[in-house]
């Protein structure tokens, strides 16, 4: 039994490496790849080389006849399923789902898209016949661009709709009540500029490819799958393959990152499931990187047009954002809703009068798109942290002043948005301050001054970016309210066992956050039990049978006080037992360090006395259960809105278009720390993916709809030695809306970074008379912005009042 | 199929294999040691890194024939008698890891980095042009820097 007397040392806030490690830095990971069950088959999967096309004929006598091979099924064998892939997010009632079968049946959608499976002995046997399917391909028009697409006669990507758009979404302040009119704001307005920005495909490329195992048990099954959401996941399989829920366990054991790559059902999923069940075997299939950069679905993918007005004095009067957002050929799980949760970030930190935004989701021979690291949020701060840079030059201000000018202050807090979201807590002035000085902002704007003057071939820029996301997500009723498929609340359970020590369980599934620990620190200053004693269980439905998943930074903003309310359950039935057994009234005992004390007395009994006396339950106060246990669910009332500032310094080579990141800061403030160390490190991997968005990676399909960056050699993921170390420090304004006052983290990074490094970017070629750079900011794009003009500048103000000095494109021909 | 004689993490193993066959499938699949990971079809990632006499390399660019007659240490046979390895022991403190997939080729990587480079405090610039060759998504490289500096100290002084 525990030595009760250990008080245990305040969790909270100790930058405690992670429990996680030992398995992982020993080589005893249990990835999904690393299982062999007996008797298991291994699948592959015959993929389409071909964008847009009818099948005539698929052919696979030959495979069926290789060694190894158990069958061959193509998308006519599982027609009982065909067309339902689920999509849970049907934004508009009108949205358009032409449907998505697992396997392709008459017509191939997007190049990669999966049209037979084999099932072999050996991966390479199944790998083998693979290659000896023949497929007879009819092609179709290929359908890339979202303009092009949403033409009058243009051709339809699926034949069972009547256009290649899925949904228009809007929104407008002005009837919402949240704001006033948006034309009404651009009619009188001073200045008024207006952007396009491109947020271009990426692939999530977590490092762990999809695997997925399947054991057919009865009625059910069993699926180990490298996946964010294992329970949404079972309710979805269930509903897809009319398989009884509570026969169907889902297993998510160590997972290689997410990223919200691993946030849908996938059609390899469920075919691995239909395929044991067919042959009543286990079957694996653990695909490619090729497959996965393919197949997996890809993020971002909008064009952005944003009109917004201000005042000459700088001050915005109006913003209006009109999307087009990339859905690929299919409905992900979420997809349609990625914009619309983006939706509400565009308005950011600024304190401006009138907003629309109008999205409209596309159809393309693509691959699907879904949530990738921010979902939407990342895409809403760009363009609005761009524009902001871009009606400074406008105004002939400096584009911090503007952003001071616009946004809300400390003492306004809480505020409402014009997109009518409540903004609980922020200090903006205390982040920006402090990440202006840990930078050395003014000692850098001095460096880029004197290069400019000396016309240098090495221009240094400097960029901006502040930002806010919701996290916490979140709210079950403002789910509904966007036709969401699910709540957003999250369950936990706590049970004390007879030895003193804890199981927590959790909805939440992590895949690399840390959350055992974190969660675990919590739990021990919540319960004052030794850390050491906790043990936290999530990621299987058969011991975490409810949940709602790892997205959208709402583990510790929601399950964490979901663990939270669960331990204030277990207390509350511990202080009646100790009351019962210590003969005094529940008022009067103190509860501290796991111990419950008559005040006044040195009488008491630890938590851990308490849970061993309701296993033994010889002597329980009349009627009370034995067993000290307790659940406890929680739905957020509000989202969480961390925030921060991330400044840049660039440095670019005239002669060549060479971008190097020379200097990176970033403040953000996520409320309370649970854990520094591991904010840290999310912060760090966050960066890194923004920066790379602004410089390196990018999915790019050629003419035929063919990915030419099918592999890692040519879909630039950044190494080790394409980035700086960063300098990163918080703030902290604790979050009101949840009793640990904590606000997320996961994605603040990457949000940020991408438009600070761009500002940056821009800054150093502003000077060139270019005011914008399509991302990413290759070497190429870059030369030839500066000595060519060649595509990156964008029409200066629409109507304008103000001066504006060294924004004009009038000497850049054939922009 | 060829007959190989291969020594993993002390073990010495005689298998037939396919003369296709990888080194890391082999370990994986035929050796079940599945801490060595695969990440990618084009040796770029370096998931599946392991040292083959001494020396890191991308076990998916060696055919396990190649690795006949040969010594393999994989992450599973660093740790001796239970006490993790210096580096092993800083990408924990360092929280140089959070999901953990890259985790195995970058700690052989970053070993075989530390060993080649010689010093005991390698420059940060040394350490990120060391490991350039494999990929970590979820890091941003800043504590596995940190991690590799860290151990480069430790692993002089005690000789690992």
């Amino acid at each position: 039994m525990t030595a009760v007397d250990d008080h245990p040392a305040h969790e909270v806030g100790q930058a405690r490496p992670r429990r996680e490690d030992q398995h992982l830095i020993t080589g005893h990971s249990t990835f999904v790849d690393n299982m062999q069950l007996a008797g298991m088959l291994h699948l592959a999967f015959v993929r389409s080389s071909m964008a847009h096309a009818k099948i005539t004929n698929i052919d696979v006598s030959e495979a069926q006849g290789r060694p190894g091979v158990h069958a061959v099924y193509t998308g006519k064998d599982f027609a009982e399923v065909q067309g339902n892939l689920p999509c849970a997010w049907p934004v508009t009632p009108d949205m358009v789902n032409p449907g998505y079968p697992s396997l392709a049946i008459d017509q191939v959608n997007h190049v990669g898209e999966a049209v037979a499976v084999i099932a072999a002995r050996t991966k390479a046997a199944a790998e083998d016949a693979a290659e000896a399917v023949l497929v007879d391909y009819e092609p179709l028009p290929v359908i890339l661009d979202m303009e092009e697409a949403l033409a009058e006669g243009a051709p339809l990507v699926h034949a069972n709709t009547t256009s290649n758009k899925s949904y228009t979404w809007a929104f407008d302040s002005g009837q919402a009540g949240s704001g006033g009119n948006v034309d009404d704001a651009f009619s009188g307005a001073e200045v008024k500029i207006k952007r396009r920005f491109i947020q271009q495909r990426l692939i999530p490329s977590f490092m762990e490819p999809r695997s997925y195992v399947v054991q057919p048990e009865g009625e059910g099954l069993t699926l180990w799958s490298a996946t964010q959401i294992p329970h949404i996941l079972r309710i979805m399989l269930s509903l897809t393959l009319g398989l009884p829920e509570h026969k169907v366990r889902v297993i998510a054991p160590d997972v290689g990152g997410g990223f919200g790559g691993k946030i849908t059902v996938t059609p390899e999923e469920v075919i691995t499931a239909l395929v044991a069940r067919k042959l009543g075997k286990p079957c694996k299939f653990t695909e490619s990187r090729s497959e996965s950069l393919v197949s997996a679905h890809h993020g971002r993918d909008q064009i952005q047009d944003i009109t917004m007005s201000a005042t000459k004095d700088g001050t915005i009067t109006g913003l209006d954002v009109e999307l087009t957002a990339n859905m690929g050929a299919y409905l992900s799980l979420v997809g349609p809703g990625v914009p619309v949760l983006g939706a509400f970030m565009f308005p950011a930190i600024y304190k401006i009068p009138a907003y629309r935004f109008t999205c409209h989701g596309v159809f393309t021979t693509t691959t699907k798109t879904d949530a990738y690291r921010g979902a939407g949020r990342p895409e809403a701060t760009y363009a609005i942290e761009r524009i902001m840079d871009e009606m400074a030059a406008e105004l002939g201000v400096d584009p911090l002043e503007l952003r001071r000018k616009n946004w809300i202050k400390h003492e306004e807090f809480p505020y409402t948005t014009v997109a009518g979201l409540t903004y609980d807590s922020g200090n903006y002035e205390a982040a920006t301050d402090k990440a202006l000085e840990l930078m050395g902002w003014d000692a850098l704007k001095a460096d880029r001054d004197k290069r400019r003057a000396d016309k240098s071939t090495k221009q240094l820029g400097l960029g901006i970016s502040t930002f806010t996301e919701m996290c916490g997500l979140a709210p079950s009723r403002v789910l509904g309210s966007l036709d969401y498929g699910a709540g957003g609340w999250e369950t936990s359970s706590v049970r004390m066992l007879p030895t003193g020590k804890v199981e927590v369980v959790t909805g939440i599934s992590p895949h690399g956050q840390g959350h055992e620990t974190s969660f675990a620190q919590i739990v021990s200053d919540q319960l004052g039990v030794p850390y050491d004693d906790i043990e936290i269980i999530h990621g299987d439905t058969a011991s975490a049978p409810r949940g709602l998943d790892t997205y959208g930074s709402r583990s510790l903003t929601v399950g964490g006080i979901a663990v939270v309310k669960a331990v204030d359950k277990v207390v509350a039935k511990a202080r009646k037992i100790a009351a019962h057994l210590l003969e005094a009234s529940e008022d009067d005992l103190d509860f501290a360090g796991g111990k419950f004390g008559v005040k006044g007395t040195d009488k008491g009994l630890m938590i851990q006395e308490i849970a061993f006396a309701a296993f033994m339950a010889h002597d329980l106060p009349e009627g009370m259960e034995p067993s000290l246990d307790s659940e406890a669910t929680f739905d957020p009332e509000n989202f969480s809105f961390p925030h921060g500032t991330h400044l840049a310094a660039v440095e670019i080579d005239t002669d060549t278009g060479q971008v190097e990141l020379l200097k990176y800061c970033c403040v953000d403030d996520i409320g309370n720390q649970i854990n520094p160390l591991l904010v840290q490190g999310q912060v760090h991997g966050g960066l890194a993916q923004g920066i790379a968005q602004a410089l390196f990676e990018e999915a790019v399909y050629d003419a035929d709809g063919n990915l030419t960056t099918g592999t890692f050699v040519d879909y630039t993921l950044p190494s080790s030695a394409d980035l700086p170390s960063f300098i990163t420090g918080s703030t902290y304004t604790p979050a009101t809306s949840n009793p640990l006052g904590v606000k997320g983290v996961g994605e603040a990074g990457t949000i940020a970074s991408t438009p600070a490094i761009i500002n940056a970017v821009v800054d150093a070629l502003r000077q060139y008379g270019v005011n914008d750079i399509h991302m990413p900011a290759t070497p190429e794009r870059v030369w030839r912005a500066i000595h060519s003009g060649f595509g990156d500048t964008q029409p200066a103000a629409e109507q304008t009042t103000a001066h504006t000095e060294g924004t004009s494109n009038s000497d850049r021909s054939g922009s | 199929m060829p007959k190989i004689s291969v020594t993993v993490d002390g073990v010495t193993n005689e298998d037939d294999v396919e003369p296709r066959q990888l080194l890391v499938h082999y370990l994986r699949e035929t050796l079940g040691k599945t801490g060595t990971l695969v990440g990618c079809d084009t040796s770029n990632c370096g998931a599946c890194t392991v040292h083959l006499d001494g020396k890191a390399v991308k076990s998916c660019t060696v055919l396990a024939v190649q690795a006949d007659g040969s010594d393999v240490l994989t992450i599973e046979g660093l740790a001796k008698d239970g006490v993790l390895h210096p580096m092993q022991q800083a990408f924990h403190e360092k929280h140089a890891l959070q999901c953990g997939y890259c985790t195995p080729g970058m700690i052989m990587a970053s070993i075989d980095f530390v060993n080649t480079n010689g010093k005991s405090d390698p420059t940060e610039q040394e350490v990120r042009e060391g490991i350039e060759g494999n990929l970590c998504r979820c890091t941003g490289y800043q504590n596995i820097v940190a991690a590799v500096q860290y151990a480069a100290k430790t692993m002089s002084s005690t000789g690992a």
